[in-house]
């Protein structure tokens, strides 16, 4: 869907990107990962031709990156903002039609996504009097409506309540159903695991990581096992490391890297003929974690 | 093109629906109106009934010869100073004239007294009329005919005529300075209200963030354009709103005054019956303007009025939409705004000295040739006939100055919406003015 080339952008003072590439697969849904200004909103801005990129380019769909393309994306900056005066219904026409569609089209669309959205009675109210929540739901919907091939939502659930943020997650499920590409950018990570099909780590105007969310995670496991049973766990084989131990009215904890690459198996032979097991559990690093690491670790490097 | 109209559509109807746009088309005519037509009206209710006027004359030269006058009243009276003083003092209306005995060569001593204080006017009106009195007594001392003297005094005045094209046409001076005076306000105005509107447009858009939105969808360019243009739609929609009631208002209040008395025939019918010299000729005057106006090149005046009306306030407008986009609020404007109003007043306070003086010298040229002074200036100039090689220049370079100012504001506009909560300098602007799209 979209192929990002080793695209540089330095403004005034600071380089924003340096030399970023990955690619964007069609169809799935799109994690772009980093701290606050690592460089994604400036991403972002490339994509959506707000700015361009000093080096570099970028494809959507094998296509140079051009002007045209503008109409097949839709864009919900992290900063909210619509026109405060003007009414629900009439601003997402406007935004619909600056996006190309037509009128007839953008009043039967937007009647639809009114309805989704539970925002029925409020058409005809100024945005100013909705809570934050619903001028979200508003703008929200005024990404989506032109039914673009990508999707860039920047923070997407930030002021939403559980519910409408779940409302909105549904939306976005159904949105890759219907085949749009989504990139969704976020320094939250909780919702990345249960979204994302694929993710690129941005960290200091650099790209650090980037792949399927699955594949990350397991290039990033140590062979490591969490164990819970009865009984005083001592592992005393050179196999095995202990990480991390606990013991609490009999019952234990513990973290056991298995080393030399050794099957599993191994160690639940060994501790079946000494503990009473309760849980054997892989320890796979979870996408916050694995964050945390590499963008500690390049603070420290 | 399509995007562009959208913008100008919505600039447009959010605005003009907005009620503070409603309640000014309705109350800036009947403001104008009321400009026009109270202090018309405070004339005529001013002025406060009859006055009496009695009169001691001592001297016996006056005997008779005080006639009513409008809302004076003379009364004679034949007593001691000191019980008519008395009398006055007890009635309001009345005011005494006390005439002592007069040496004729050098009148002396005339009182007026009055409980109150006398009008300007009627002190103005009673010495005219003593001094003629005195001079018609001098007159027929001396031995001079008084009908010989009236044939002697003569009425001088020059009708100006331009000889210009070779054709004649009458013109004056006052009635052409100010229409061109007329049409640089109106512009003077325009840009400024509406440039000013432009400027907290997207200061606006800034502040809500909506702007990420729309540039995701248009380009900078054609936003601003479509704002530039929509809120100029907006102005003309309130001026010929403004024009048109208040022409209407106008008509139907001052249908009740004879607003036709200055037409030719009413001339010669107010020159017959009028005893008063000076109406008459006010009158004549009055026509005179009129046939000035009618000589006025209206077509070209017109025409040039509504380039000079756009093209300044699009150069202008574009500017104005730089600053918005370079500050996030209002109180940061202060700094860009100088630079862009000193032209703008500059013009003005040199148009009412120098133009208007001279309107085909050095100044005036220059002033009507440079793009930010020339909408105002030129409007001055033009009813004084400006050749036509320096009109096509001033116009050319205008247009000129608008796709510059539009392309400076677009590359300011283009990397200021989207700078936030920096305080921005001119050498930060000049830097923006090259940086790379």
């Amino acid at each position: 869907m979209l192929q990002i080339k080793d695209v540089s952008k330095s403004y005034a003072s600071h380089l924003a990107l340096d030399h970023v590439s990955f690619e964007i697969p069609e169809k799935s849904i799109f994690g772009l990962l980093g701290p606050n200004g690592a460089g994604k909103t400036s991403l972002i801005r490339i994509i959506t031709q707000i700015t361009g990129a000093d080096t570099g380019e970028i494809l959507f769909k094998g296509e140079r990156l051009k002007p045209e393309h503008i109409n097949r994306m839709g864009y919900l900056p992290e900063e909210r903002g619509l026109y405060k005066k003007m009414k629900v219904g009439e601003q997402l026409l406007y935004l619909a039609q600056l996006k190309g569609l037509s009128k007839a089209d953008a009043t039967a669309r937007i009647k639809s996504w009114i309805d989704k959205m539970e925002l029925r009675s409020w058409v005809g109210k100024n945005i100013e009097d909705l809570s934050k929540g619903m001028q979200q739901k508003v703008q929200f919907i005024a990404t989506v409506l032109h039914e673009p091939e990508l999707i860039i939502l920047d923070e997407p659930f930030s002021g939403f309540d559980p519910i409408n943020a779940n409302l909105i997650k549904d939306q976005i499920l159904e949105l890759r159903e219907k085949g749009s590409t989504i990139i969704f950018s976020t320094h939250r990570m909780e919702s990345v695991e249960e979204l994302c099909d694929n993710i690129a780590l941005i960290n200091k105007s650099k790209k650090v990581l980037d792949g399927p969310v699955k594949t990350i995670r397991d290039s990033y496991k140590t062979n490591t096992f969490l164990v819970e049973g009865k009984g005083k766990l001592l592992l005393a084989s050179p196999d095995f490391k202990v990480l991390e131990q606990r013991e609490h009215h009999g019952f234990f904890h513990a973290i056991v890297q298995i080393l030399d690459n050794q099957s599993p198996n191994v160690l639940l032979r060994y501790m079946l003929e000494r503990v009473e097991i309760h849980a054997f559990k892989e320890k796979v690093p979870s996408i916050n974690e694995i964050f945390i690491q590499t963008v500690t670790e390049k603070v420290n490097a | 093109m399509h995007k562009i109209w959208l913008i100008v559509q919505r600039e447009y109807l959010t605005r003009v629906r907005k009620k503070s746009f409603i309640i000014m088309t309705f109350v800036g005519p009947l403001l104008m109106a009321a400009m026009i037509i109270v202090p018309v009206w405070l004339a005529t209710v001013s002025s406060d009934g009859e006055e009496t006027i009695e009169v001691l004359d001592e001297s016996g030269f006056f005997a008779g010869k005080l006639q009513d006058k409008g809302e004076l009243k003379f009364h004679y009276v034949q007593e001691p100073l000191e019980t008519a003083k008395k009398r006055v003092t007890e009635n309001e209306n009345s005011s005494l004239l006390y005439i002592p005995k007069l040496d004729l060569d050098n009148p002396q001593g005339i009182k007026l007294f009055s409980q109150e204080n006398t009008s300007l006017s009627t002190q103005l009106n009673l010495e005219r009329m003593l001094k003629s009195e005195i001079e018609e007594q001098k007159f027929a001392r001396s031995g001079v005919d008084k009908a010989v003297l009236d044939k002697i005094k003569t009425d001088i005045d020059i009708n100006t005529v331009n000889l210009k094209d070779g054709d004649e046409k009458s013109s004056n001076a006052a009635v052409t300075s100010g229409a061109g005076y007329v049409g640089a306000i109106l512009i003077y105005m325009f840009i400024f209200i509406y440039g000013v509107q432009i400027m907290r447009g997207v200061i606006e858009e800034k502040t809500n963030r909506i702007v990420e939105v729309v540039i995701s969808s248009v380009k900078p360019f054609q936003l601003m354009m479509g704002k530039i243009l929509g809120i100029a739609a907006v102005g003309l929609t309130q001026f010929l709103l403004w024009i048109t009631l208040s022409f209407a208002v106008v008509t139907l209040l001052s249908s009740r005054f004879q607003t036709d008395r200055f037409s030719d025939k009413q001339i010669s019918q107010t020159m017959e019956t009028m005893q008063d010299a000076g109406q008459a000729e006010k009158a004549q005057e009055m026509n005179k303007i009129m046939s000035a106006l009618d000589n006025l090149n209206v077509p070209l005046l017109l025409g040039c009025f509504l380039f000079y009306f756009l093209g300044g306030y699009l150069l202008y407008g574009a500017l104005f939409g730089a600053i918005g986009s370079a500050v996030d609020n209002e109180t940061d404007t202060q700094q860009f705004m100088l630079p862009i109003t000193i032209p703008l007043i500059m013009s003005f306070i040199v148009a009412q000295t120098v133009i208007m003086k001279n309107p085909d010298g050095p100044v005036a040229f220059w002033m009507s040739i440079i793009p930010f002074t020339s909408p105002i200036s030129m409007m001055l100039r033009l009813p004084f006939g400006v050749p036509g090689w320096q009109l096509a220049l001033s116009m050319a370079l205008l247009v000129l100055g608008f796709i510059g100012t539009v392309w400076l504001a677009g590359r300011i506009y283009r990397v200021g919406i989207l700078m936030y909560g920096k305080k921005v300098n001119y050498r930060e602007l000049s830097k923006w003015l090259f940086y790379k799209g």
